[in-house]
């Protein structure tokens, strides 16, 4: 089975915000980035599919030149190859100006299987994988704990709120959106990073894909959150801090 | 190009809680632009969902009725509501920010070359639509800027019910929508009237299973007084027990966000937030927890929320009532010591 995976490179995780001076996004120097824990579970899923049943997994990512980290990561823990699609504006597309290139980049490959993470931890649209399956014609399923191939497509889990799952059943080719949490992620091995170097990363221009990219939805402003309740910070040394805690929960909360 | 239209959602033969919140963004957006509001329903039957708006003074409301809508699927509602939005052109379509809506409504917008703003937090003028960013360190402000209807979904406790006074401007309009449209025979206030889709069993490319529960419940969150929850703060597996201590030391209920459950560290049964439970104790005890929004609107309605956290800037201290900022492996052995002498 071909599977697709797309996978987005993230800001690292609780990294201090940094607002630009034209406060229009964050200052983006000095940050670390990753892949986003979401895409991650995906393409997990993904290797561990083709371990079953043979087949390749091929990573696509968009954005600039740094994202050539989070692929060379996703090939060192196994995925066969990859397509970055070089992208300096992607900060400026909207979630369908995204959508679009990856489906540009996807649709000649031809695969039996496209999988995403669910939503994006910097902006958490949650809709890229979804958006795909629209563009590209196909049937999806959002928010899949685990998959399986069955004769006729795919029977997947899909997570609903508050504790609850259903079973899908869906023809392939297919999208879904994958949950985290569905696998053990696994870690690249010294072999994998090696094998990695070896692996083929194709480069795609944006500008080659020919896509619409004028956005219409635009982030126009970024700020600090304020805060819904005053919180009273209690301070000192860890002892003194817990002795002003347990005076509260006392004589305030009354919990104790 | 006019109008709002709030598509509603409906849990266990109700219109859920998050659907009303949806509707109190329509109307202040609905006031705030001077355009009437008209509430949406969608099933095979929605006669009984209708009559939930008795009494209450809405605008008009259109039940999109098919017998394929009976059961959910992202294929039948993207269909249906596509050519409702078509036929009817509104200026905003409004959904409440649900598992169902992030399954089809990115779809919809999509399908008319639109994008769906998710997850809004507040209305402003222009109109602009601020929703959270970087898992809540950032806020962000939308302009929509396309010549398409502007497709939004509202966070689930940003806009409040009980503010949902009725927008008297849009009780006027008793036409019917389509050709197919007849009237119904709810005793609602509001003109309902209803919309058939053309919908074919073939363009409903997946079969969905019913709901199910993975295992027997052992815990009751939900009904928990005190709760003790961890987060990735905590590191690794084997630092549990340090705030199970704590949890046992203040006869309370220990639990998670969902990073935990994922790692196997503590059953997905004590997860908080929206996969999760949604729990409202007296005291929500949130350790090593930054609080992400999927967490924070399982546990925003407790009544004292007290967060431990090496990170003054995480936005779990947007909500909390008191803060300790220190290191979780000091800082949560002297609460139980003090918990523990408090007891005494």
């Amino acid at each position: 089975m071909k599977i697709v995976v797309a996978i987005k490179q993230v800001l690292e995780r609780d990294a201090q915000v940094r607002i630009d001076t034209a406060g229009t996004w964050i200052d983006e120097s000095g940050y670390q980035y990753e892949m986003n824990e979401p895409d991650a579970y995906a393409l997990e899923e993904a290797l561990q599919l083709r371990e079953a049943q043979g087949g390749e997994v091929i990573v696509v990512s968009a954005g600039p030149e740094r994202v050539g980290t989070t692929i060379r990561e996703a090939l060192a823990k196994g995925a066969d190859r990859a397509i970055h699609i070089l992208c300096d504006d992607f900060g400026a597309r909207d979630a369908l100006g995204v959508a679009r290139l990856l489906a540009a980049a996807i649709q000649p490959e031809n695969p039996a299987l496209i999988l995403t993470g669910l939503q994006s931890e910097d902006l958490g649209y949650g809709q890229t994988g979804v958006i795909l399956a629209e563009l590209l014609g196909l049937p999806h399923a959002s928010l899949i704990l685990h998959v399986e191939i069955t004769g006729t497509g795919l029977k997947v889990k899909r997570e609903l709120e508050e504790g609850w799952f259903q079973f899908v059943e869906l023809p392939t080719p297919a999208v879904l959106t994958i949950q985290s949490g569905g696998n053990k992620l696994r870690y690249a091995t010294l072999m994998g990073i090696k094998r990695a170097k070896s692996k083929e990363t194709r480069l795609v221009a944006a500008a080659e894909l020919a896509t619409d990219s004028i956005p219409v939805v635009r982030l126009e402003q970024v700020s600090l959150p304020r805060k819904q309740k005053s919180t009273q910070i209690l301070t000192g040394t860890p002892q003194e801090a817990t002795a002003a805690l347990v005076e509260k929960l006392k004589f305030e909360v009354r919990v104790l | 190009m006019s109008g709002i239209f709030v598509v509603m959602e409906q849990q266990k033969g109700c219109i859920s809680s998050i659907s009303w919140e949806a509707l109190a963004a329509g109307q202040q957006l609905g006031t705030q632009l001077g355009q009437s509001v008209c509430t949406v329903l969608v099933g095979a039957q929605t006669g009984e969902l209708a009559n939930e708006f008795t009494g209450k003074p809405l605008g008009r409301v259109v039940c999109v009725e098919h017998p394929l809508l009976g059961q959910y699927t992202a294929d039948g509602f993207t269909l249906a509501l596509h050519q409702l939005v078509q036929s009817e052109a509104p200026a905003y379509v409004i959904f409440p920010h649900t598992y169902q809506v992030r399954d089809y409504a990115p779809a919809l917008a999509a399908r008319m070359g639109q994008v769906l703003i998710g997850d809004v937090v507040e209305i402003g003028e222009g109109p602009i639509f601020k929703r959270q960013l970087l898992q809540g360190r950032m806020d962000g402000v939308y302009r929509p800027t396309g010549n398409g209807p502007c497709f939004l979904s509202v966070q689930s406790g940003a806009f409040h019910p009980a503010q949902t006074e009725g927008n008297a401007s849009s009780i006027q309009d008793t036409t019917s929508v389509v050709p197919q449209t007849s009237h119904d025979e709810c005793r609602a206030l509001a003109p309902v009237s209803v919309f058939t889709p053309i919908l074919d069993p073939a363009q409903i490319r997946t079969s969905p299973g019913e709901p199910f529960r993975d295992a027997v419940q052992t815990v009751d969150l939900g009904s928990a007084q005190l709760i003790v929850s961890v987060g990735r703060g905590i590191k690794d597996a084997g630092n549990i027990p340090l705030v199970a201590e704590l949890a046992t030391a203040l006869g309370a209920e220990l639990a998670a966000s969902r990073p935990i459950c994922d790692q196997g560290w503590l059953p997905a049964e004590r997860q908080v937030g929206s996969s999760g439970h949604t729990v409202s104790p007296k005291l929500y005890l949130a350790i090593g927890i930054s609080g992400a929004i999927q967490h924070l609107v399982g546990m925003k309605g407790s009544q004292c929320i007290v967060a431990i956290n090496k990170d003054p800037d995480a936005p779990i201290f947007e909500v909390a009532d008191y803060g300790i900022v220190g290191d979780l492996f000091e800082v949560v052995p002297a609460l139980t010591a003090a918990v523990k002498a408090a007891k005494q």
